[in-house]
């Protein structure tokens, strides 16, 4: 009999079936599991962003989801649900918790004035503000109306986009909305390329 | 992928070629030990190294890093010899019936094509690499007996006459008694009720030649029968969680999303760029499903521009960007990759937004990318951590080129970007499933998701338009910025407009009187959409994955009733929820499955049965509609005509630098005739006298590309850079096992420990003796732990493939000291 680990609690909470499926007496055991950690978390189903395997991933978070709770991530496993990994994660899978939570990550903007030798953090307005006017004088000075041989072009090549490979489809497609659609932007480019 | 991740285990035999999937797809991998447990399959490594997938193989040859078409040119040359195909798969559903248009020839003592311009050492004439049409009909002429000397058999036959063992061996340095035994195992395909795959990665597409690298192993795959087969196809194992998804979506300057090539400026009509995107079909009764292209290009203008795009200003065709005219006439522009840098260091660009890259340390040529970058006037990163890229104007990276950070004059913003599990959205894998994935807690400190960051930067840059005017606002102004929150637009909201819905009613195509789709309904299926402007849809190829019955990425049902892998209803499988690729292949002339215990769809007397079929649902067997619905000329190219800028079959070219002349041609043409080195002072190739050594470059299980290296885990795990070097050369250098080398190219060194190993052993090349060596990448001067400081590409070159243009960063010359 396939169980579950949904399952398993589940039948646990609703006491009934721990002798015929385990062969001993289960209920001491999930008399105890209501009393761990994970029973005061949250299951969030998501995928591995490193190859495309594509593993279905379990992020366990601290916390209900009650407005008062901050959550914080304390696990993360393979999804037993998933086809393709069925529950397994590869070396680099089960050390993922340490890509979200890590010291190292950026939690400020940080801007670098030409010719400068170090960081200094800015706000988000300041850098919204300052890109915007960039790009907007980027395009003014070289945006190609047409060519020398008439035709319409309407595009922007002074300015690049890279990304999107570690990122949703639907990013993907703000990308090419906002910048080649909306901008006119044609360098546009990822890691497919490389 | 053709096929899928847990389709694999359908399998009887299993080429890992170009890929090492056991460490790089380790979970993926499980299929291939599925089929070796469960129907006893044959798995066969062909690679530079004996690597982990290589330990659990039945058969391993290795061969020298960029030879791998000479191997295949030799299965595709021993498969036709050995009368190892499957006839009656080819007559039906390749090319191989076709004939081929006089003056096409191939010069065997050049090895150049008809068509070759000497004197301007490039080919000025491809009109010969087309199919013979007749002026009446406008079809291609066909011989059904594949008897006539100009039918892509035979010709292809000849072609590849020259791949003998003996020949295979000379290039690729494995014995010819190794290759034989390779190829019995592999070509043991070629009979209906036998599958074999094909798994590569970017083994086979990081050369100078990748793109007729892959077609050799179409090629292969369809004289064996194998492609459209559960446990068969042509199988990319992609390297990041979504490049499958990025590519779909249109994350290249060539094509828009849904792989609709992109407008061109002398494309001067809508119609003009219509007629290019639609081919006409080659062979009668054909699907020709391109030619529909004219509905996806509009729905999406609609959804780019909304009530802006109307059929008097052609739905907005000239608010999109064209792709400008290169110098050379008929060429464009080209602004792929190592192009963009090549063009930034040359002053073309002012600035460049990185979600996510890091092309100091991932692109090709890490000092020409430091150098490309001190030519921008700003930066705009949006990161997770500090990288390479990011940080290329401190001392730490600016070193590497001689360079002060008081020098670089470059404006540099560093954005905190949510990761994965801080916003939502769907991933496509390799096996094209679209899964959406949901958000578990909120990004640390001020980091913000990406849509908030495109968001309000094209919004303030719309503000600025609206309020002083400049250069032609209208498509900025015109953009159809319809979300609920503008700042921050809800990834489902974007998920429902890439699917697309119904603006107005949508009128059945047989009946104008019934409603097909109602106005505000999600499309279903991809003949839903229309070129009159009465639907929009961002991405037509993700049409059917959020419709009337919701986002069906979301789907969760692991049940598999096929009992082939095929989990219809877990997820949503671009296109048209298709599990396996072409699979109208699966079955005969009359719908029947050549193996039924492996049947994909079948006909079953009204209509095709099983998984969702890659034909017409209701097409019966014998009206010969053509397998490959997407091809004018309905069935699969083994001679490709006019497509690639080398030729239309794979011929072997050796690596831009490589220790030895071509030996099918050694007075001939050596390298790939249409590859062309770049022009900076940066750009330099080595010659064999002074870099004799052929390297490689290589992922570790343990690392995930240039991201692992800020956590500690992994770090623990693999702590530095290292050299993998045969133990033959470490003993001719005096090198022992940790001692540090020096790793020089005619671009730049690096120091690493040295690993001397077993498994990359000497080789024989045309008679001379070839060492070759291996390197990781990963490293980096950001990280934790005290391994930080070597990048593999400081050594690699720039040169790119001239049709999808990935650069070589496997199989170049090097030479190796102690340090």
């Amino acid at each position: 009999m396939d169980v579950s680990r949904r399952a398993f609690f589940k039948t646990g909470i609703a006491g009934a079936v721990g002798i015929t499926v385990f062969g001993f007496d289960a209920q001491p055991l999930l008399a105890q599991a209501g009393s761990l950690e994970i029973s005061r978390s949250t299951e969030t189903r998501s995928t591995c962003p490193y190859c495309a395997v594509g593993c279905g991933i379990i992020i366990h978070t601290l916390g209900d989801k009650s407005g008062n709770v901050k959550p914080a991530i304390f696990h993360i496993e393979g999804d037993a649900d998933h086809p393709t990994n069925r529950g397994a994660l590869c070396s680099k899978g089960i050390t993922l918790k340490q890509d979200v939570v890590n010291d190292r990550r950026i939690t400020s903007v940080k801007y670098r004035a030409p010719g400068s030798e170090q960081w200094e953090d800015k706000s988000w307005d300041f850098a919204i503000d300052r890109i915007a006017h960039l790009l907007k004088q980027a395009r003014d000075e070289r945006f190609i109306t047409t060519d020398t041989q008439g035709h319409t072009v309407n595009a922007l090549t002074s300015v690049g986009i890279i990304g999107g490979c570690t990122d949703t489809n639907e990013i993907n497609y703000l990308l090419v909305k906002a910048f080649r659609a909306g901008l006119g932007i044609v360098p546009m480019e990822q890691q497919a390329r490389i | 992928m053709t096929n899928g991740w847990t389709d694999i285990a359908n399998a009887d035999v299993v080429l890992a070629m170009g890929g090492n999937p056991a460490e790089n797809h380790p979970v993926g991998f499980r299929f291939v030990m599925e089929a070796k447990r469960n129907r006893n399959a044959k798995l066969v490594v062909v690679d530079p190294r004996y690597q982990r997938t290589a330990a659990v193989s039945d058969k391993f040859v290795q061969i020298r890093a960029g030879t791998d078409i000479a191997f295949l040119g030799g299965l595709i040359n021993y498969a036709l010899t050995h009368n190892r195909i499957q006839e009656d798969y080819v007559k039906l559903y390749t090319n191989a019936t076709f004939l081929v248009k006089e003056g096409y020839a191939f010069d065997e003592k050049t090895g150049l094509f008809s068509g070759w311009n000497q004197d301007k050492k490039s080919y000025t004439d491809k009109s010969t690499w087309a199919y013979d049409i007749d002026a009446k009909t406008n079809f291609a002429r066909v011989d059904e007996t594949m008897q006539d000397p100009r039918c892509v058999l035979q010709i292809m036959k000849k072609f590849y006459a020259r791949y003998t063992p003996a020949m295979v061996s000379s290039i690729c340095g494995c014995t010819p008694e190794d290759f034989e035994k390779t190829a019995e195992i592999i070509t043991s395909t070629y009979l209906p009720n036998k599958v074999g795959t094909i798994l590569y990665a970017l083994g086979w597409t990081h050369h100078s030649f990748s793109v007729q690298l892959i077609h050799a192993a179409a090629m292969l795959q369809l004289l064996l029968g194998n492609i459209g087969m559960p446990g068969g196809g042509l199988n990319a194992l992609r390297g990041h969680s979504n490049i499958q998804g990025g590519t779909d979506c249109g994350m290249a300057y060539h094509n828009i999303p849904g792989y609709i090539a992109i407008q061109k400026a002398d494309q001067s009509t809508f119609d003009d760029y219509l007629t290019a995107v639609r081919p006409k079909p080659l062979r009668p009764g054909v699907m020709n499903f391109m030619a529909n292209y004219d509905r996806f290009v509009v729905s999406q203008y609609k959804a780019y521009y909304g009530k802006n795009a109307t059929k008097e200003n052609d739905f907005g065709f000239h608010l999109h960007p064209k792709l400008p005219v290169g110098a050379a006439p008929g060429t464009y522009q080209n602004w792929s990759w190592a192009y963009m840098f090549d063009h930034m260091y040359e002053g073309q660009m002012d600035g460049l937004f990185s979600f996510g890259m890091n092309p100091v340390s991932n692109g090709p040529h890490t000092r020409k990318a430091i150098a490309a970058l001190g030519r921008l006037k700003w930066l705009v990163v949006a990161e997770n951590f500090e990288t390479e890229t990011a940080a290329f104007w401190t001392a730490k990276v600016q070193w590497l080129n001689g360079g002060k950070p008081q020098d670089v004059k470059t404006e540099v913003f560093l954005l905190p970007a949510a990761n994965f599990a801080e916003k939502d959205g769907s991933f496509t894998n390799s096996a094209r499933w679209i899964a959406w994935k949901y958000k578990a807690i909120d990004p640390p400190g001020d980091a913000k998701p990406d849509q908030e960051i495109i968001a309000r930067i094209f919004l303030k840059v719309r503000e600025l338009y609206e309020k002083e005017g400049g250069q032609y606002p209208d498509p900025v102004k015109a953009l159809n910025w319809w979300y609920t929150s503008p700042n921050k637009p809800a990834l489902e909201e974007v998920a429902k407009e890439i699917n697309g819905w119904a603006i107005t009613d949508v009128m059945d195509e047989k009946d104008p009187k019934v409603v097909a789709v109602k106005a505000g309904d999600q499309l279903g299926k991809f003949l839903d959409a229309r070129a009159d402007g009465s639907t929009l849809s961002g991405n037509w190829l993700y049409i059917g994955s959020y419709t009337q019955a919701g986002n069906l990425t979301q789907r969760r049902n692991g049940s598999d009733p096929s009992g082939l892998g095929r989990y219809s209803e877990w997820a949503f499988n671009w296109p048209a929820n298709r599990r396996v690729m072409y699979n109208r292949c699966s079955a005969d002339a009359n719908g029947n499955p050549w193996d039924p215990t492996r049947a994909d769809i079948k006909w079953n007397g009204t209509k095709w049965v099983g998984d969702v079929p890659d034909y017409k649902p209701d097409s019966p067997p014998e009206a010969g509609m053509g397998a490959f619905i997407m091809n004018p000329e309905g069935v699969a190219r083994l001679f490709v005509p006019g497509q690639f800028v080398e030729g239309p079959w794979t011929e072997h070219y050796e690596p831009m630098e490589s220790p030895v002349q071509n030996p099918l041609h050694p007075e001939g043409q050596s390298s790939n005739p249409a590859a062309k080195p770049f022009k900076t002072q940066w750009d330099a190739l080595g010659k064999p006298g002074e870099y004799p050594i052929v390297a490689t470059t290589y992922r570790l299980t343990e690392h995930f590309h240039y991201w692992t290296k800020n956590n500690p885990y992994n770090v623990q795990e693999q702590p530095e850079f290292f050299v993998e070097i045969p133990e033959e050369l470490a003993a001719e250098k005096g090198i022992k096992s940790a001692q540090n080398v020096r790793v020089t190219s005619a671009r730049g060194s690096i120091v690493g420990k040295a690993m001397v190993t077993k498994r990359i052993k000497p080789m024989t090349i045309a008679g001379k003796k070839v060492y070759q060596i291996g390197m990781p990448i990963h490293w980096g001067f950001f990280g934790v732990g005290e391994q930080q400081g070597e990048i593999a590409n400081l050594v690699t070159h720039s040169v790119v493939d001239p049709n999808s243009f990935a650069p070589e960063y496997k199989g170049f010359l090097v030479k190796l000291e102690k340090a």
